[in-house]
């Protein structure tokens, strides 16, 4: 173990990077599609229901054990998990707590570099006079590296770029670097969002379709349809939300709070974080993208086409419509907020590395830095290049969404019932300047292990398309002796293929399931690689005892 | 826009509102604690 001297220069700066960590892209793009798709505005009842319950137990779950773990010199959470048990397993969890970050910051950087390339193509004006078919072949063409390997390939050279930037912010520290980035993007992001949902909600009927009203698509949104919340799906994609929007089961959380003082506030620094990004996601993302599609393309046609790529392959388009100027502004408004809420998160997601390698091989922070702009360069190479074959989706499902509620899972059993709630309770409330409300102890030792728990076994398990009467097809289909029916998306199906069979080649050719599997032996590549150097890690440290 | 659509948002968006800005309000309300704390700006304010 060596000294590392890191600190955070304030504690407001402190608060925006630990927000600008939670807000990302999925605020502006998931939060909207995924109430769209859920029961309009009764979906915030799940969703307000799953931030009290595990994204605010979570939070503080968090931020008190990269606290305490900080107490003992450690910035990563292999080490953090180790501390607070005799059990020696448990730092294996904790590998969770790096892997994740590498998987996610490998496509992440990628999308990021997007967002770069459209904020300068909105402010050349490329997107002026394009149809919407035009704009979203545009796209397609910009990240179709594969069969453009011959031609300039912008998408790749942005990437490279953008990783650069990540690791030299990274290489500047916390105080010099994330921290600076942080105070500089967030209100940035604010102000371009608040414009963003000005224009958006202001725009009223276009006269392109019957129902092409901005007003139309906010009602969409927040008119509440109470039958849906009897639907399980409806809760899952509330709770799932939650886990993504602020970015819990990461690692990234315990590595920032490990650096604040035993005796410093962690409890009101949480919630002000956590607020601040659902204002981002609740008021702003909210406000912006469902108003303007629906005010321009129509209620139907949002309905079928809302989804993730709208921000690239519909947007521009969407935003032309308001007029050169308005258009252009529009434009590098909406991406670059998209670039400052990716680069704060991508940000984030390096520092548990940095505070692993620096602390336990004493490695400096330029060398650390280089390494995992190495790292993360050949993981994100089979998103890039294989980016229509499938691959990209599945760094994010193992990266991005499983390893999350399990570690998520893991650390709250840790915290709740092998640390002890009693000595949990005092780590959060210790030095806190706000009255943490009692509730929240049963509800840290029972409510939110079960509800991860509750979560995790419905997505291992999710039947077709995970409805209430889905759930039911598939109990009788068991019982009946006609086997369990998988949704595509089930964790136990996408692990072994069981609805289509292992196919790796068909006519000769390699199939997209080759390439998926290819990347999924990455992905366990790096797991192992990380176990291998807590476990190096671990010795030097018995050595050094 | 349908009245409890309108209702809904105007709700749930102001609850958000209000509580960030109680949040943050109290983080900057919060007393200055002696050093040495957590962060480097103050440090030499306080020598």
């Amino acid at each position: 173990m060596s000294e590392v001297k890191e600190s955070w220069g304030s504690r407001i700066g402190l608060i925006l990077a630990m927000a600008g960590n939670a807000v990302g892209l999925g605020n502006f793009l998931r939060f909207p599609v995924q109430a769209v798709q859920n029961g309009g505005g009764t979906f915030i009842i799940p969703y307000l229901i799953s931030f009290l319950l595990m994204g605010i137990p979570l939070l503080w779950v968090e931020w008190a054990m990269g606290r305490y773990g900080g107490k003992y010199g450690d910035h990563s959470t292999p080490f953090i998990l180790d501390n607070m048990t005799k059990k020696r397993m448990w730092k294996y969890f904790g590998v969770f707590g790096i892997f994740t970050n590498l998987g996610v910051m490998a496509y992440y950087t990628y999308i990021e570099s997007w967002t770069l390339t459209y904020t300068i193509k909105s402010l050349k004006g490329d997107f002026i006079g394009m149809p919407v078919d035009q704009v979203g072949s545009t796209f397609d063409q910009y990240v179709d590296l594969a069969s453009n390997i011959n031609t300039p390939v912008w998408a790749f050279i942005a990437f490279v770029f953008t990783l650069a930037l990540n690791i030299y912010i990274l290489s500047k520290g916390l105080s010099g670097g994330i921290e600076k980035v942080a105070k500089i993007a967030m209100p940035l992001l604010i102000g371009f969002g608040a414009f963003l949902a000005v224009i958006a909600i202001t725009l009223g009927d276009t006269g392109r379709c019957i129902d092409c009203n901005s007003l139309v698509g906010l009602n969409f949104l927040w008119e509440p349809q109470f039958d849906s919340l009897a639907n399980p799906k409806v809760w899952l994609a509330a709770a799932g939300q939650i886990f993504f929007t602020l970015s819990v089961g990461m690692g990234t959380i315990h590595c920032y709070a490990s650096y604040v003082k035993p005796k410093d506030d962690i409890a009101l620094n949480a919630m002000s974080a956590g607020w601040m990004n659902g204002f981002v996601e609740i008021v702003l993302g909210a406000s912006v993208v469902i108003p303007i599609a629906v005010g321009y393309l129509g209620l139907d046609w949002v309905k079928e086409n809302a989804g993730f790529m709208m921000a690239f392959k519909t947007m521009p388009f969407l935003f032309d419509q308001y007029g050169s100027v308005i258009g252009v502004l529009g434009g590098v408004a909406w991406f670059g907020l998209l670039f400052f809420a990716g680069i704060t998160s991508s940000l984030a997601m390096g520092t548990p590395w940095m505070g692993f390698v620096e602390h336990e091989f004493g490695w400096s922070r330029k060398k650390s830095a280089i390494i995992l702009g190495v790292v993360i360069f050949v993981l994100a190479l089979p998103t890039i290049f294989f980016f229509g074959k499938g691959v990209f989706d599945e760094f994010d499902y193992w990266t991005g969404t499983v390893s999350l509620v399990v570690f998520a899972l893991a650390e709250v059993v840790l915290f709740g019932w092998v640390f002890g709630m009693d000595k949990g309770w005092k780590e959060i409330t210790s030095g806190a300047d706000m009255k943490v409300p009692a509730i929240y102890r049963p509800i840290i030792k029972y409510v939110t292990p079960l509800f991860i728990l509750i979560i995790f076994i419905s997505s291992l398990i999710k039947p077709l398309n995970g409805e209430l009467s889905d759930w039911a097809t598939a109990f009788n289909s068991l019982m009946a002796g006609d086997g369990w029916l998988w949704a595509n998306d089930s964790i136990i199906n996408q692990m072994f293929h069981l609805n289509t069979g292992i196919i790796w080649i068909e006519d000769g050719v390699f199939t997209n399931m080759f390439y998926i599997d290819l990347s999924r032996f990455l992905l366990i590549l790096t797991f192992v690689g990380l176990m291998a150097m807590v476990a190096i890690a671990s010795r030097r440290r018995r050595m050094k005892a | 826009m349908t009245t409890s659509a309108l209702i809904t948002m105007v709700l749930v968006q102001g609850t958000v509102i209000f509580v960030t800005a109680y949040f943050f309000r109290k983080v900057l309300k919060a007393p200055i604690r002696q050093e040495p704390d957590s962060y480097s700006e103050n440090d030499e304010l306080e020598r």
